[in-house]
């Protein structure tokens, strides 16, 4: 049959096999954000359905966890010694907030793909939609947080300064750094079940060697090196000073490379998680 | 419309998986432990296996294809490509409007969310947008009937409901391609039936479908055209009753060379060989026979009996022949020699699937042939006259049945009978 007998429609979408790496298709991206939004908010609503404190959880976790590293830190390490213009739980709350932002972002979005297997092998959508969904999910957790330690620098009398204004750029380079790490893993996850039990391991050891309980300026000198080179450090930090009036600025050029990096990290993310996206319903 | 308008070109599609397996089965996971411990090195084996072989075939708009071909015949493969779930390994596929595709019912339904919220995150996931679900808000719950309901969790639901409510989100969608797999198989026979109806209405609206099912039934009710696959590739495309015809064959066929004896169900100690019928063509009245032999690979068993099904083109058992009904049992022997014969009913032309069943009592399966053999039955009626379709079109099979009718006068029936009175 010759092809020009043919008279066709307009040619919607050509399927071939593709190889290496390849475009992001934002717009085909955009085109699902109905879903991602829609998935998002069944994150939201599952998880707190059926049990009794509903949103509450959301607060009280990070609230628990910073009250436990405050005693244990503040206390019993005897941290809580440099006369702090504000409470050492206030450190460790704001600290928990910063990590959740990258913490709660690599697990949720390294598991998604497990999670949703029943839809990745039986339904189209771009899959980035998915770790993408995640990350909304954890912005609301965060966010519910964020007016708890709103009430709570307003019961001290702690109004945060002008920097302030930089809060969104510590969230979200944050954030960025959790995807781009959740991207990668999550990718791996499918074919190598193993990154789900060693990930939050890691990622719970990762937490102890950042100064999440503690301030940056507290760790040992022969270890200085290590949170030199960790991007998470001027990251956490930087949070810590947009928010708590009082709280000693990350260093700026140490900042500065963790953008890079972050950025660089969260775009590795999405172009080896779209290399790997292909062989996901073969394999899951 | 123009009856040379494409809607989906498939040129030379195939599709290859890698399969990773160790070259022993373990049944237990303990065994595989120890089996790893004493052999650290043995890696495992990966073989290739081309599901899609150079598929290629054109459909207009507003086909109805169904795709038909035994499990593993690369049907499901292709429709998953379609759909763009995964990717060909080579080939291309040119699509000429949106595709929207139905691989499962309920797919992303959430136990925990309320019918209302999952209707939209069902019509998200299948590619609606909001405004088009909340077009079709009211249709889709008034297609599953779940009015009631709308605010109660789904896992609540019972399973009719639950299925109802998602067929009844996917029958909604409005793609110019609908791509759908072996969905209609569920909920009851007057929801199956409406479903049967949406997919006419979508047909008739001029969509362009693809339709994978074992129901034959369905497939020459539905469909406009068959693509017939076979082992990854096109066997036959064009006429819906010819493909059906052709699967049957082949099916029959197939199952009569490839079913190599140790790879059937069954414990195996002994198994059928050489089955046959004894006929190309039967007439629908005469007897049909088949003929087998049982050879002994392992020995002593329990004493051991012989069935048969006589199983239609849609794939419905008309009648399960179990020799224990009369009275027959095999006891430990090297070989058999035997045939199975059936008169009654008598089979509406067409080919059946015959499969043959040997167990142990209290046991289960030796051996079990599913498709053993097929045989044809020839349209030539049983009957002493023909008559126009409508006069045998009922009915499963043909019955040996009289009529009687004697003249007679009104005036014998209003005399009041005898018996009746004198109780």
């Amino acid at each position: 049959m010759s092809e020009n007998l043919l008279s066709h429609r307009r040619l919607h979408l050509v399927i071939r096999p593709s190889s290496g790496w390849a475009a992001l298709k934002i717009r085909e991206l955009w085109q699902f954000r109905d879903l991602l939004l829609s998935l998002a908010g069944r994150d939201l609503k599952v998880r707190y359905k059926q049990t009794a404190l509903g949103v509450v959880w959301v607060v009280l976790q990070p609230l628990l966890q910073a009250g436990i590293f405050s005693i244990v830190f503040g206390k019993v390490a005897g941290m809580d010694k440099g006369n702090l213009p504000y409470p050492y739980f206030l450190l460790t709350f704001c600290g928990q907030l910063a990590w959740n932002m990258f913490g709660w972002t690599v697990l949720k979005s390294s598991e998604c793909l497990l999670n949703n297997s029943q839809l990745v092998s039986k339904v189209f959508f771009p899959r980035l939609v998915l770790p993408l969904a995640t990350a909304f999910s954890t912005i609301v957790d965060v966010l519910v947080c964020m007016v708890v330690l709103g009430v709570l620098l307003a019961c001290f009398r702690l109004t945060p300064g002008v920097q302030v204004l930089l809060f969104p750029l510590w969230s979200v380079l944050l954030l960025l750094l959790g995807l781009g790490m959740g991207l990668i893993a999550s990718a791996l996850m499918v074919t190598y079940r193993d990154v789900k039990y060693v990930l939050p391991v890691a990622v719970q050891t990762l937490m102890f060697a950042c100064p999440v309980m503690y301030p940056a300026a507290k760790a040992p000198a022969e270890w200085r090196w290590f949170f030199d080179i960790n991007p998470l450090t001027p990251l956490i930090e930087g949070f810590r000073y947009s928010l708590l009036a009082g709280a000693p600025a990350p260093n700026w050029t140490l900042a500065g490379i963790s953008a890079v990096a972050t950025l660089a990290v969260f775009v590795f993310g999405l172009f080896s998680f779209k290399r790997m996206e292909r062989r996901f319903a073969d394999v899951i | 419309m123009s009856s040379k308008e494409i809607a989906v070109s498939i040129r030379d599609v195939s599709k290859c998986y890698t399969i990773t397996h160790n070259q022993v089965k373990h049944s237990t996971f303990a065994e595989a432990v120890l089996h790893r411990l004493r052999h650290p090195l043995e890696r495992s084996e990966k073989e290739t296996f081309w599901a899609l072989k150079g598929v290629t075939a054109d459909i207009e708009v507003g086909e109805v294809v169904g795709v038909i071909g035994r499990n593993g015949a690369g049907k499901s493969t292709l429709l998953k490509i379609l759909s763009r779930i995964t990717e060909p390994t080579a080939g291309s596929i040119e699509l000429y409007g949106r595709v929207g595709s139905l691989l499962e019912v309920g797919t992303g339904f959430h136990p925990e969310l309320t019918g209302r919220e999952n209707i939209f995150l069902n019509g998200h996931i299948l590619g609606m947008n909001k405004r088009e679900i909340q077009r079709q808000f009211d249709a889709i719950v008034d297609f599953a009937g779940v009015e009631q309901f709308l605010d109660t969790p789904v896992k609540r639901y019972s399973s009719g409901m639950y299925v109802r409510l998602a067929f009844a989100v996917a029958a909604h969608l409005n793609p110019e391609i609908l791509v759908v797999d072996e969905v209609l198989a569920v909920g009851d026979a007057s929801f199956q039936k409406k479903c049967l109806g949406k997919m006419q209405d979508v047909a008739r609206s001029g969509r362009t479908v693809l339709f994978v099912s074992h129901n034959m039934q369905s497939i020459s009710l539905l469909c406009t055209k068959g693509l017939l696959l076979r082992d990854g590739a096109v066997e036959y495309m064009g006429q819906t009753q010819h493909a059906i015809n052709e699967y049957l064959r082949t099916y029959a066929l197939e199952s009569r060379s490839d079913s190599l004896p140790d790879r059937r169900p069954g414990t195996g100690e002994y198994r059928f060989l050489d089955v046959r019928a004894s006929k190309e063509m039967y007439e629908g009245a005469e007897e049909k026979e088949i003929q087998f032999r049982i050879e002994r690979r392992q020995s002593n068993m329990g004493k051991m009996y012989l069935s048969a099904h006589v199983v239609d083109w849609q794939g419905v058992t008309q009648a399960q022949c179990d020799a224990r009904l009369l009275g027959l049992w095999l006891a430990d022997a090297e070989a058999y020699e035997g045939s199975f014969r059936i008169k009654t009913p008598w089979l509406k032309p067409g080919s059946y699937r015959i499969d043959l069943f040997l167990c142990v009592a209290g046991m289960g399966f030796v051996d079990k042939y599913e498709g053993a053999c097929s045989i044809n039955v020839s349209p030539v009626l049983p009957y002493p006259y023909s008559i126009s379709e409508e006069g045998t079109a009922y009915g499963q099979v043909f019955a040996d049945y009289s009529w009687e009718a004697v003249p007679t006068t009104l005036a014998r029936r209003n005399r009041p009978t005898p018996s009746l009175s004198g109780v």
